[in-house]
């Protein structure tokens, strides 16, 4: 590195010509980096999904148009009510290979005080629920009592707030780890509290039970036994189960994983294309550099500089371009992604949930690295040449 | 410090036109030693700055070889021969020969700089002072005009403090007080024990060399003055 002021010198020097180079690395990075940063956050968002469903099967009532609603439910907000009596539930687990079931009761609200939009209420029964009470869990020590409620990320509404729903004072007892999904607008509580919400909502003139009575549920989430096939035990269900549809949480998030695949694959391409298009144009770009700046290396020959000497000032300077654009595009990308990761999750309507921090350091610092080593790399057929050309004839022709 | 070209040629090739090939220089031999001045003249194209740039090991010759006390200087790899150049050749090539990204006083140290040497920086205020162009050091090569850049050219090579000075029409672009300054400043060179070689059109040249040639379709002859 003794040359390295050098390099350095030459960079900086040439602001034009560096800027140039710099810029064309620039756009690798921000594509590699923004790209890679969309695609992991679909992933995220989809583990998330899937995590949260946490249900082989789930059992609606019929006229829930199963996947449809559900899909909406789910990954955009949107929100949804319907009913079946919860004896579904005892029917459910007395099928074969059903592990567990846990009903789960929807109610939409009309508009509570914390939000400016309609909420999403699930009921849940604490001690059967193996879905979200995990997840609550992870900010609430307690089961839910009566008239608590747990909230998604994306509701405006801190810990020890109240919040009215159908007139009814609940209180904010725990916020919810982002989904990435229509979940994260979803306000929790207890069956007990569904219950009287639900009471609420009939006195106010919505009736949402309908026909089903008094006792009813939205939903039976459901665990299958290990070694029975979840097929099989679906089809059962659909069988046994009268006026409930059962539903495999594996097709119902079909449809994202395809966009997700879709996604994927148009941004990976999206890439190729970029780095291909960059990397021949640093190609050509490095190669009428040299060509330019022959007489000049001609006379560092012409001082003492061995052709080793020339390779390296030509490689440090590539690959310091590369730093500077891997920079820039890293944080230019950065810059577009995160304050309007909110725009992308609507644009895409699919899971969208950004990657831990340490992961995006990490995914950025690598980023550099690989614009750092294209750079390079496409300066070394020029290092090459400038280090087979003749000073004497070089010396000669720049006169 | 001797320098000894040993029936050296060069041949080049041509793509177009008559014969393939051609011959620059032709069984040529030549020695410069230390504390002599040596002038060499000619008409273009004659070989001379061939000739120049065989013996600072820029252009290995076809045939024959190129000693400096003993050592081959073609028998070197690309390593220890840029390394010989650095410590014992300075070489002032034709025209503009400066980095335009650094200063006068970094091209100037650009050759110590380039094996982490000690800077020459007392010896390089020196010969700028002498040469007339100490109030440009900070400027860059873009800034001055060509007799200065020459100038910049031959102070680099003098304040390296080489064995041997190879210099090829350092007095162009010069006017008649510069051209005088650094001819006297190369016969300085020589008398400090320097083996200076000067390719030159000037006549004035040889009112300071200890012998000179004339070279004439690649070969040399001493010239009589």
């Amino acid at each position: 590195m003794k040359n390295f002021s050098l390099s350095v010198k030459n960079l900086t020097r040439k602001p034009g010509r560096t800027a140039a180079l710099a810029l064309l690395t620039a756009f690798l990075a921000l594509a590699v980096f923004g790209g890679s940063v969309v695609v992991l956050s679909l992933r995220k968002g989809l583990n998330s999904l899937e995590a949260r469903l946490g249900a082989d099967i789930i059992l609606v009532p019929d006229q829930a148009q199963s996947k449809v609603s559900f899909q909406n439910l789910f990954l955009q907000g949107t929100t949804g009510a319907f009913y079946m009596d919860a004896s579904v539930l005892e029917k459910a687990l007395e099928v074969e290979g059903v592990e567990k079931a846990a009903p789960q009761t929807f109610l939409a609200s009309l508009k509570a005080d914390c939000c400016s939009i309609k909420i999403q209420v699930i009921g849940i029964d604490p001690e059967k629920d193996f879905t979200v009470q995990p997840w609550i869990e992870r900010s609430l020590a307690r089961a839910l009592g009566d008239m608590d409620v747990a909230v998604g990320c994306k509701v405006e509404a801190d810990v020890g707030e109240i919040i009215r729903i159908y007139e009814r004072r609940c209180k904010v007892v725990a916020r919810l780890e982002a989904t990435g999904t229509g979940l994260d607008t979803a306000v929790y509580c207890s069956m007990n509290t569904m219950d009287q919400l639900l009471k609420a909502a009939e006195e106010k003139g919505v009736s949402h039970r309908m026909a089903s009575g008094d006792d009813v549920i939205s939903a039976v989430y459901i665990k299958v036994k290990d070694g029975y096939d979840i097929d099989n035990v679906n089809s059962r269900l659909n069988s046994r189960v009268r006026k409930a549809t059962a539903v495999r949480t594996r097709s119902m998030i079909t449809g994202v994983s395809d966009s997700l695949a879709g996604v994927s694959r148009t941004v990976t391409i999206l890439i190729v294309a970029v780095w291909a298009l960059a990397f021949v144009i640093l190609l050509l770009a490095f190669a009428m550099i040299i060509r330019e700046r022959s007489r000049e290396f001609a006379v560092l020959r012409l001082l003492g500089a061995s052709r080793g000497m020339l390779s390296r000032t030509v490689l440090q300077e590539s690959a310091l371009c590369g730093l500077l654009g891997g920079v820039t595009g890293v944080g230019l990308s950065a810059l577009l992604l995160f304050p309007f990761a909110q725009l992308i999750e609507s644009a895409l309507q699919l899971p969208y949930l950004m990657p831990d921090m340490i992961n995006i350091v990490w995914l950025g610092l690598g980023t550099v690295l690989l614009s750092v080593i294209v750079a390079a790399l496409s300066s070394v057929i020029a290092a090459y040449r400038l280090s087979r050309v003749d000073p004497g004839n070089a010396l000669r022709e720049g006169n | 410090m001797t320098v000894k070209a040993e029936n050296i040629s060069k041949r080049y090739f041509r793509k177009t036109g008559g014969a393939n090939h051609f011959y620059a220089m032709n069984d040529l031999n030549l020695t410069i030693t230390s504390g002599e001045m040596t002038v060499l003249t000619g008409r273009s194209g004659s070989g001379k700055t061939t000739l120049l740039n065989i013996l600072s090991g820029l252009l290995a010759p076809t045939e024959g070889r190129v000693w400096i006390d003993g050592t081959d200087l073609y028998s070197l790899d690309d390593k220890a021969l840029s390394r010989l150049r650095n410590e014992k050749i300075g070489v002032i090539p034709q025209g503009r020969s400066a980095i335009d990204t650094l200063t006068v006083m970094e091209n100037i140290l650009l050759p110590a700089k380039l094996y982490g040497k000690p800077f020459p920086a007392e010896a390089a205020s020196r010969w700028m002072e002498r040469l007339g162009i100490a109030h440009l050091k900070d400027a860059r090569p873009a800034e001055l005009s060509g007799g200065e850049l020459r100038r910049m050219a031959i102070v680099r090579a003098l304040s390296n403090s080489p064995d041997i000075l190879l210099a090829d029409e350092p007095t162009d672009d010069l006017d008649d007080e510069n051209t005088a300054m650094v001819l006297s400043a190369f016969r300085a060179a020589a008398h400090a024990g320097k083996a200076v070689l000067l390719v030159t059109h000037e006549k004035d040249a040889l009112n300071y060399a200890d012998q000179a040639y004339q070279m004439e379709s690649g070969k040399i002859r001493p010239l009589s003055y």
